[in-house]
């Protein structure tokens, strides 16, 4: 399992459209993708679990990627995250 | 009272109930009040308001209903993928966005799981159980602390209502796959219209509406016939239905006969010829037989509008509503969004004057994220300039979009619902401060002309004093007339006290007149007034500086002042 934090700087959070495009990518790999906030999981491959974690400018999150393809999703992930968010 | 051809009255209760019979609706005509002149024939489309109440019924095989929820979503995906290439070429690729989040909602394993548990373990309907898992997230959203996603309930909502329609048959009412139709329903709201596709309505025919409401300004815009408090039953007519819609008789006839086609085709003609006339003015000067001028500006209500003004040769845009920028969406538009519409209307517009209108949203204007509330007085509510001042980083965005755009062409500024010199002094400290950052960020800007619309009864008694802080007046009869007569514009049992001629504003529109020109300033008029050739007389002789006019009234306009 690969594991990365990242914090939020995008000034609105995880908003519906980055949120879209999260789930559109991490739909892209067979791994399961996971987002933790305060302790709160969700799917990163369900839209409204991801937005239902409500996660904003500042805060912390933390990606859990487990899978075959692990490696490309976590990197995949991360670039995105720092681009987007 | 609607009359058929075959002198029949028509009586709504006769078919409730029953199926529609073509034979017996053949040739029915109805009458309306009319909003725009015209004649058209073409197929009916209606648009029925949002569906009574889901019931909740029993159903012996849930597996059926699962089924049906499943093709329900393939269809809503394919209308939604349908949508946003539509939204990609027209408003570009950030703003249709919404569209492709809201097919992944509609694959949300979470969201569907619900819908199938609440199917198998309540042996429900898949319509209901759509419904209540649709209220049930978006109450998680509504819950939520954060205003933005708060707002998401509505993309539950909205997805939850979609799939609703495609089981039930109905089928969302699908613009992109629109053809050119007329029309038909109960009522139409401002961000109803915002979404349809211009180019495809042929006319408006509606039960409900007034001849001041946003759907008549937009036929006028648009110079399509329009017919309102036309009193048909919407459960009897259906789309794809011919109807011709004769503004000029104040009729809408359905499955006409083929007398009554070849008429209306003789009248269609007619009006062609005279339209081909009017455009004979084009390039000619607004000038009365004794030398006297006037502007004659249009009224737009987006970027794509100015293909009117130029083909009926405006001579600039004298009203450029901009919260048509804001309706119709979920979220406020981008300083780049704004700066982007604007500068292309004064690019396109060349030398020539485009009055932008600062935001004029509350009333009958409404956008859900503005989280506006509801309010027992919403002409004399929260609206326009009074959300700019109380909201100043909403109206600071629209600025910084506006003084960019200046930079361009020849823009200017308008201000709406001013009633005291307070306010304009107020204005001028944000624009200082707006321009004071974009000189810090060196982004090209200017200080363009500002104006204020008269539009309060209390700005006309001190126009006196407006006239020295401003570069020009507009005057707003639609809203000065609602208020100064004490008449509710949306309010169609009030039309007959409607009296838009009163002498009560002609004299406020003198009174601004006069004093505009005593400190050198220059007046207009934007309202529909503007365009009422039974006064373009008066104005003329008052010394109106411009009329603003919806841009097909442009040569009407023109070949009034030209007789003078």
């Amino acid at each position: 399992m690969k594991e990365f934090t990242y914090v939020i700087t995008d000034k609105e959070g995880i908003h519906v459209r980055p949120a879209g495009e999260l789930v559109k990518l991490a739909k892209e790999y067979t791994s399961s993708v996971s987002i933790i906030k305060e302790g709160k999981k969700a799917d990163a491959k369900k839209v409204f679990g991801l937005m239902g974690l409500g996660v904003k400018q500042g805060m912390e999150i933390t990606v859990q990627v487990e899978g075959d393809d692990e490696d490309a999703a976590a990197v995949a992930l991360e670039t995105f995250l720092k681009e987007n968010l | 009272m609607a009359e058929g051809l075959s002198g029949k009255k028509f009586s709504g209760k006769k078919f409730s109930g029953k199926k529609f019979s073509g034979k017996k609706f053949s040739g029915k005509k109805f009458s309306g009040k009319t909003v725009y002149n015209g004649i058209t024939m073409g197929k009916v489309m209606v648009l029925r308001k949002d569906q009574e109440q889901i019931r909740r019924t029993k159903v012996e095989n849930a597996e059926h209903e699962i089924d049906r929820v499943q093709s329900a979503v393939d269809v809503s995906k394919q209308q939604l993928a349908a949508l946003y290439d539509k939204a990609v070429k027209e408003v570009g690729e950030s703003s249709a966005a919404i569209f492709e989040v809201h097919q992944m909602m509609l694959e949300d394993e979470d969201y569907l799981d619900a819908i199938y548990h609440v199917i198998r373990t309540e042996m429900v309907n898949a319509e209901y159980a759509v419904a209540i898992t649709g209220d049930n997230f978006a109450g998680m959203f509504a819950g939520m602390d954060d205003e933005y996603m708060q707002a998401r309930a509505a993309d539950v909502k909205d997805i939850s209502a979609r799939l609703v329609r495609n089981l039930s048959g109905q089928g969302a009412v699908d613009f992109s796959t629109m053809e050119p139709s007329i029309i038909v329903a109960e009522d139409l709201s401002p961000s109803e219209t915002v979404q349809m596709d211009k180019k495809k309505i042929l006319a408006f025919v509606t039960v409900h509406g007034s001849t001041n409401s946003h759907t008549a300004i937009l036929a006028r815009m648009m110079s399509i016939p329009a017919l309102i408090g036309v009193e048909m039953d919407l459960n009897q007519i259906q789309t794809g239905m011919t109807a011709v819609v004769d503004g000029t008789a104040g009729e809408v006839i359905f499955e006409p006969t083929e007398f009554q086609c070849s008429e209306a085709e003789k009248k269609i003609k007619n009006e062609k010829e005279k339209l081909r006339l009017l455009q004979e003015l084009k390039g000619k000067k607004n000038e009365t037989s004794d030398g006297r001028t006037i502007n004659i500006y249009a009224n737009i209500g987006s970027v794509s509008d100015v293909g009117y003004v130029l083909e009926n040769d405006a001579g600039g845009i004298g009203l450029f509503r901009s919260e048509f920028l804001y309706l119709g969406r979920d979220d406020f538009p981008s300083e780049e969004e704004q700066f982007q519409a604007y500068k292309q209307v004064v690019q396109t517009m060349g030398q020539k004057k485009v009055i932008i209108r600062t935001l004029d949203i509350g009333a009958d204007k409404q956008a859900d994220y503005f989280e506006l509330g509801k309010e027992d007085n919403p002409a004399l509510g929260y609206r326009a300039i009074r959300i700019c001042l109380k909201q100043p980083e909403i109206f600071k965005t629209q600025l910084r979009a506006l003084l960019r755009a200046a930079a361009y062409g020849n823009l200017s500024i308008m201000y709406p619902m001013i009633i005291s010199t307070e306010e304009v002094k107020q204005i001028y400290t944000i624009v200082k401060e707006v321009e004071q950052e974009l000189k810090e960020a060196q982004i090209p800007h200017r200080i363009p002309e500002q104006g204020i619309m008269i539009e309060t009864p209390a700005a006309v008694m001190v126009s006196d004093e407006l006239a020295e802080l401003v570069d020009f007046f507009s005057i707003g009869t639609n809203d000065l007339t609602q208020y100064t007569l004490a008449i509710d514009r949306q309010n169609q049992r009030l039309e007959d006290f409607y009296n838009p001629h009163h002498k009560a504003i002609l004299r406020m529109i003198k009174m601004v007149v006069d004093n505009a020109h005593k400190c050198g300033k220059w007046a207009g008029i934007c309202g529909e007034l503007g365009a009422d050739t039974e006064l373009t007389q008066e104005f003329v002789n008052m010394g109106v500086d411009e009329l603003s006019v919806a841009p097909p009234m442009v040569l009407r306009v023109r070949e009034k002042v030209r007789t003078m």
